[in-house]
């Protein structure tokens, strides 16, 4: 056989190949450039205590999460459940920002569907979402105990999510000094 | 007195919109930064409905960049310091004319690469077609066999 007629059902094979991987891409997962870059410095109001503050600072020496959430958010109820569980194992402080949102639709949504968050703080305006690159809520960061994003959650946390690449990365994180 | 009414409707009619026109404020006072907005705006992705620009979307996220740049502007901030700005938060996604860098060298090279295998592919092919084409060579027999079944009175010469 000639073996120039191999050469369309290759391009062809490469073509499917590219695809393929494709069907499995969520093209609304934009790489954040923020990883393995420190924390955007911020001082936001705690939701339950408006004269309270908090800023990255002090969560420095540990390892925790930052889960941007809001009432309003359709698909953060589907990631709530596995927030709370997660809440209750005490494995790592989620601090919750509740993102361009009213405080008192804030704090009855949490009292409705569980509080799983070490801290909740209030970004009302959404100036620190934007200094995070946030463009999709609910989206979670890792953060180390230098104040490094480590790692981003486009999206609601799936059980998946937590116990193959979240989970994993923060007993890592917590491990090293 | 209905004509005057009818007058009067008229007239109200009229002035409606006119009325609505001038209470429409303008969003900048500076129509120079103003411009400048809208041109950073429109080379900006939203990345809540990837196809629209900034200046397009009424996404949420949208409004709050666009209101960002406005912010930055009166600020005195430089065109690429904004656009600085907005790559450290959303990555060069955001850009509608992405950088040209060796993560995107495909993405710029690709095109032209596509172009230039087609022609070397097509040069090849009509390569071969004009040489398969070549002239064929008749003997005076199949020459004659030929004017024969065309119909033609056979030549004298070869």
């Amino acid at each position: 056989m000639n073996k120039k007629l191999l050469i369309p059902l290759v391009v062809f094979l490469v073509l499917l190949g590219f695809l393929f991987a494709g069907l499995w891409r969520d093209p609304r997962e934009v790489p954040s450039p923020l990883i393995g870059k420190p924390a955007p410095p911020f001082k936001l109001t705690q939701l339950h205590d408006p004269a309270k503050t908090l800023t990255p600072e002090d969560m420095k020496g540990q390892v925790w999460l930052l889960n941007v959430w809001a009432s309003w958010c359709v698909s953060c109820r589907e990631e709530h459940p596995i927030l709370v569980a997660l809440g209750k194992t005490k494995v790592v402080p989620i601090i919750g920002l509740d993102y361009k949102d009213e405080s008192s639709a804030g704090m009855k949504w949490l009292t409705q569907h569980g509080d799983p968050y070490t801290l909740s703080i209030v970004d009302r305006d959404g100036r620190v979402g934007i200094d995070f690159g946030v463009y999709g809520v609910p989206e979670t960061f890792v953060i180390d105990k230098s104040g490094t994003i480590r790692y981003k959650q486009i999206g609601p946390i799936t059980a998946a999510a937590l116990e193959q690449k979240i989970l994993p990365l923060v007993r890592e994180l917590q491990q090293s000094s | 007195m209905s004509t005057l009414r009818f007058l009067l409707t008229l007239l109200a009619l009229v002035c409606a919109p006119l009325v609505h026109a001038a209470e429409a404020v303008p969003t900048a006072q500076d129509p120079v930064a103003q411009s400048r907005a809208v041109r950073l705006s429109e080379q900006l992705r939203c990345l809540v409905c990837q196809n629209q620009t900034i200046a397009e979307s009424n996404a949420d996220l949208a409004l709050d960049l666009r209101q960002q740049i406005r912010e930055q502007i009166a600020a005195g901030k430089s065109d690429d310091q904004i656009m600085q700005y907005m790559v450290s938060r959303y990555g060069d996604f955001v850009l509608y004319n992405p950088p040209f860098k060796a993560t995107t060298l495909l993405l710029w090279l690709g095109p032209a690469l596509l172009l230039a295998i087609g022609v070397i592919v097509l040069a090849r092919v009509l390569r071969t077609r004009r040489a398969s084409a070549q002239e064929v060579t008749l003997s005076p027999e199949e020459r004659e066999r030929a004017a024969r079944l065309l119909g033609e009175p056979p030549k004298e010469t070869t």
